[in-house]
C-alpha cells in the first residue's frame, strides 16, 4: 500500500460512490428485469431501449412527490431517521478493497478508500448502527403498523447481527488479520498440494461459515423471506409506511445499497474478491471479477425473493438462535482446532 | 349486558319486549377499547385496526385486532363496506334481471352464481333444462371452481410471502376467462345461464380450447406444488395454523374446503346432486389435521377433480346432439329466430322480455357447491314477475365467522393467512 495525496483519496472516493449510486438504481432495474424473467412477464420496457432509463424516471418521480409528514410525527427525529440508513449504508464501502495500489496516468493510485486494520469489524458494526435509522423513523412515524416493524427490525437484527460475526470468526482466525486487505491477499495465494495448486477463496475452507454468513446477510438487509420489518402484506409498509418522496427514497436507497455492499463484502471475504484469471496483469480485469462476483450475490437475494414465502417473526428468531448460533459456534470450534494442528500446537 | 324492562309488558321467549339488548355493545363489536383504557386497567395491548384499506384483506374487511407483542389476543373482523343491497335490489328486479346481481356478488366465480340462481329459478318454475345444458353448466361450472381456487392460491400465497405464485396463478386464469370470453362474451361479468339452458350456440372451437387447458394445466399445478407444498418455510407458516376441529367447524356451520379440511365430509354435488352430477366420476378430498397446510391440499386437489369432471363432461358434450335451451316450457325466453320474421313471435319475445314471466307461487332453496362452500338461493315467488323475497346464503360470510376462533393465539403474520385459507370475495360475504 502506497502513501497517495490526500486529494486523490478524495478522487478515489467520489468515483466509488457515484459508481455505487448508478450501480444501487440499475440494481432496482436488475431485481425488476430478472424478477419479470422469472414471472413470466416483461419488466419495465417503456422508458428508453429496453426501459434502460427507468430508474431515472423512478428518481425523478420520487423527487417530484410531495414531503408528508403525519401530524402526530415527532419531526426532528422523522426528519433524520432515513439519513442514518442511507449515510450508513453508504459509509461501509470506503474498507471494500477494489483492487491493490495500480498506476494511473504515471501515479501511484489505491484502488480503496482506506485499508482499516479493523474493516471487517467496521463493516458490522456501521451495519448495525444502521438500524438505528429503522428504529427511529418506525417509532417517529406515530404509526402501528410502523412500530411493529421496527421493533421486528430491531429484533432481527440483533440476532443476526450475531451470525454474521460469527461466521467470519472463522476467517479471521485463519487469516489473522481483520483489514479485508489482508483477508484478500490471502486469497490470492494459491494452496500448494505437490504439483497441484489450489485456489485459496475462503468459500472452499470455510463452507459452513459462507452459508450461515449469505443467511445472515440477507437478515440483515431485510430482504426476502427475510422481510418482516417492511411485510406488505402484513404490515403494509413496515417501518416506512408513513414515509413518502425523497424521504421514502433514502430509506431504498439504503436498502439497495446495503445490498451491493453486502455482496461486495461476501465477494471479498469468500470469493477471493478482485482475483480472478488475469486480474494480477491487469486491474480492470480485478474489476470486472469483482463485478461479476456481486451480480452472482445480487442474482441470489432476487431469486430468493421471487420464490421462496416469508418466515414468521417467532421461526425467523428461532432459526436464528437455536439452528444457525450453534452452527456458527461449531464452525469456529472446528476451525480453531484445525488452525491449532496445522501450527503443531497439539499432538 | 343491561336489560331495561318495562313492567306493563310480559316477557316473551324471545326475550323482553323493548330491551334494548346491545346498548352496551359499540356499532362496530365487541372490541373497542381505547389506549387510555388500555393503560387504565394496566394492560399492554396495541389495537390494530387493519383494513379496510390494507393490501391483504382481500377488498375492504376490517379487522380490529388486539395485539400482546406479536399476538393476536382478540380479533374482531367488520363487514359490510362493500353492500350494495343486492337481495334488496334482486326483490325490485324482474327473475330475468337478476342474473347479472349475482355476477357481483362472488366476482370470481361468477358462472357459479350464475348457475345457483338459475337453478332454483328453475326449481319454482318446474323447468329443466336438456341434458347437453347441463353437460355444459357443469363443465362452466367447474372451470369456474377452477378459476376461484387459482385466485384463491395466487392471493393466499401472496399473502405468506411467494410472490411469483400469484403471477403464475393468474397466467392460468387468463386461459380459463378466455374460455369464458368465447362462450358468451364476457371474462369477470358473465351472466352465462338462462332459465332453461342455453339460447346461444356453442362456439365451435370451444371444446378443442377447453381440451387445451385440461392438456396444459396439470403440469403448471404440478409446478405450484413443487413450489409450495413440500417447501420448509410453506409448510412452516401454514401447518399448526389456524386448526378448526371437526366439532367447532359443525358447529360454525362452515362449508367448501374450510370445512372438509377439517375432516367432515360433506360435498352438496355428493350430498344432494344437482345437474348431472350423479353421473360423473370424481372424489371429494378431506383434509385430516384441519389446518391451514390441510385445506390448501383440499383446494389443490379440487383443481384436479374439476379438471376431471370437466373431461369427462366433454366426452359426453361432444358424443350428444340434442337442443340447448327447453323452449316447450312458458317460462323460458322464445327463440329469438322466429322474432325475425313472424309478427306473432315477434310479439311475444317482446312481451316476455318486457314483462318477464310469473313463476307459480312457492319458495324454493337451491343450494349448490360453490368454489368457497354451500351457496345457497331462497327465493320466495307471490306470482309476480319479481321475486317476493330474495336470500343469498352465500359460504364466505358464514365461513368469515370462524375467523376470531382461529386468530385467537395466533401471530399477527398469522392472521393475513388465515383471511386468505377461508378464502373470501367481499362482493360475496357483504352481497
Amino acid at each position: 500500500m502506497a502513501e497517495q495525496p490526500i486529494w486523490l483519496t478524495f478522487i478515489v472516493a467520489f468515483i466509488i460512490m457515484n459508481v455505487l449510486l448508478v450501480g444501487m438504481a440499475y440494481m432496482t432495474y436488475f431485481e425488476r428485469k430478472v424478477m419479470a424473467a422469472m414471472q413470466d412477464r416483461m419488466g419495465p420496457t417503456r422508458t428508453g431501449p429496453k426501459g434502460l432509463l427507468q430508474p431515472i424516471a423512478d428518481g425523478i418521480k420520487l423527487l417530484g412527490k410531495e414531503d408528508l409528514i403525519p401530524a402526530a410525527a415527532d419531526k426532528v427525529v422523522f426528519f433524520f431517521a432515513p439519513l442514518i440508513v442511507f449515510v450508513t449504508a453508504l459509509v461501509s464501502v470506503a474498507v471494500i478493497p477494489f483492487g491493490g495500489t495500480v498506476q494511473i496516468f504515471g501515479r501511484d493510485v489505491n484502488l480503496f478508500v482506506t485499508d482499516l486494520n479493523v474493516g471487517a469489524l467496521f463493516i458490522l458494526a456501521i451495519g448495525s448502527a444502521g438500524v438505528y435509522g429503522i428504529i427511529l423513523g418506525a417509532w417517529a412515524s406515530a404509526n402501528r403498523y410502523s412500530l411493529l416493524g421496527g421493533l421486528r427490525s430491531a429484533a432481527q437484527v440483533v440476532s443476526y447481527e450475531i451470525i454474521l460475526g460469527l461466521s467470519l470468526v472463522g476467517i479471521f482466525l485463519i487469516t489473522g488479520s481483520l483489514s479485508l486487505r489482508d483477508i484478500l491477499l490471502a486469497q490470492q495465494q494459491p494452496l500448494e498440494f505437490g504439483p497441484l495448486s489450489l485456489s485459496n477463496w475462503y468459500i472452499l475452507s470455510q463452507p459452513l461459515a459462507f452459508v450461515l454468513f449469505l443467511i445472515a446477510a440477507v437478515a440483515e438487509t431485510n430482504r426476502a423471506p427475510f422481510d418482516l420489518p417492511e411485510a406488505e402484506t402484513e404490515l403494509v409498509s413496515g417501518f416506512h409506511t408513513e414515509y413518502s418522496a425523497f424521504r421514502f427514497s433514502f430509506y431504498f436507497l439504503g436498502e439497495y445499497i446495503n445490498m451491493i455492499v453486502v455482496s461486495l463484502f461476501a465477494s471479498t471475504l469468500f470469493l477471493g474478491g478482485t482475483s480472478g484469471p488475469g486480474s494480477e496483469a491487469y486491474w480492470g480485469l480485478g474489476l470486472l471479477w469483482l463485478l461479476l462476483k456481486t451480480v452472482i450475490f445480487l442474482f441470489f437475494y432476487v431469486w430468493l425473493r421471487t420464490t421462496l414465502p416469508r418466515f414468521r417473526f417467532d421461526q425467523l428468531m428461532g432459526i436464528a438462535w437455536k439452528v444457525l448460533l450453534p452452527l456458527a459456534l461449531l464452525n469456529i470450534v472446528i476451525t480453531a482446532f484445525i488452525r491449532l494442528v496445522s501450527n503443531g500446537q497439539v499432538f | 349486558m343491561a336489560i331495561t324492562t318495562d313492567p306493563t309488558t310480559t316477557d316473551t321467549p324471545f326475550g323482553t319486549p323493548g330491551a334494548i339488548v346491545r346498548e352496551d355493545m359499540p356499532e362496530t363489536g365487541t372490541l373497542e377499547i381505547t389506549d387510555e383504557q388500555a393503560l387504565d386497567t394496566g394492560e399492554r395491548l396495541i389495537t390494530l385496526n387493519m383494513g379496510p384499506q390494507h393490501p391483504s384483506t382481500h377488498g375492504v374487511m376490517r379487522v380490529i385486532l388486539k395485539l400482546d407483542g406479536e399476538m393476536v389476543t382478540d380479533c374482531d373482523p367488520v363487514i359490510g363496506y362493500l353492500h350494495r343491497g343486492t337481495e334488496k335490489l334482486g326483490e325490485a328486479h324482474r327473475y330475468v334481471q337478476v342474473t347479472p346481481w349475482t355476477d357481483r356478488t362472488d366476482y370470481v366465480a361468477a358462472p357459479l352464481n350464475n348457475l345457483g340462481y338459475i337453478l332454483a329459478v328453475e326449481k319454482l318454475c318446474g323447468v329443466e333444462a336438456p341434458e347437453r345444458a347441463q353437460y355444459w353448466r357443469v363443465i362452466m361450472g367447474e372451470l369456474s371452481r377452477v378459476a376461484s381456487h387459482l385466485i384463491w392460491l395466487g392471493t393466499h400465497a401472496l399473502d405468506i410471502g411467494a410472490l411469483s405464485m400469484s403471477l403464475y396463478c393468474f397466467r392460468e386464469r387468463e386461459i380459463i376467462l378466455d374460455i369464458f370470453e368465447a362462450f358468451c362474451g364476457a371474462r369477470l361479468t358473465t351472466n352465462m345461464m338462462e332459465v332453461g339452458g342455453f339460447s346461444r350456440p356453442i362456439p365451435e372451437n370451444l371444446v378443442p380450447q377447453i381440451r387445451n387447458f385440461l392438456r396444459i394445466f396439470p403440469d403448471r399445478q404440478r409446478e405450484y406444488a413443487d413450489l409450495l407444498s413440500s417447501n420448509p418455510i410453506w409448510m412452516a407458516r401454514t401447518k399448526g395454523v389456524g386448526v378448526i376441529s371437526p366439532e367447532a367447524a359443525v358447529s360454525y356451520g362452515l362449508t367448501g374446503a374450510c370445512l372438509r379440511g377439517s375432516g367432515i365430509n360433506y360435498d352438496v354435488r355428493k350430498a344432494s346432486p344437482y345437474l348431472v352430477y350423479d353421473r360423473f366420476d370424481f372424489e371429494v378430498p378431506l383434509g385430516q389435521y384441519g389446518d391451514t397446510f390441510d385445506r390448501y391440499l383440499v383446494r389443490m386437489e379440487e383443481m384436479r377433480q374439476a379438471c376431471r369432471i370437466v373431461e369427462q363432461a366433454l366426452d359426453y358434450v361432444e358424443s350428444m346432439d340434442s337442443p340447448l335451451m327447453a323452449y316447450e316450457s312458458n317460462y323460458v325466453i322464445p327463440p329469438h329466430k322466429g322474432a325475425m320474421t313472424t309478427a306473432e313471435d315477434m310479439q311475444r319475445h317482446f312481451i316476455w322480455v318486457i314483462k318477464g314471466f310469473n313463476p307459480p307461487v312457492g319458495e324454493v332453496y337451491q343450494a349448490i357447491e360453490q368454489s368457497k362452500g354451500e351457496l345457497g338461493y331462497y327465493i320466495v315467488s307471490d306470482g309476480g314477475p319479481m321475486p317476493y323475497r330474495f336470500r343469498i346464503r352465500t359460504p364466505d360470510f358464514v365461513n368469515l365467522a370462524v375467523l376470531p376462533h382461529m386468530a385467537h393465539g395466533a401471530m399477527l403474520a398469522d392472521v393475513v393467512a388465515l383471511i386468505g385459507t377461508i378464502d373470501i370475495v367481499l362482493g360475496s360475504v357483504d352481497r
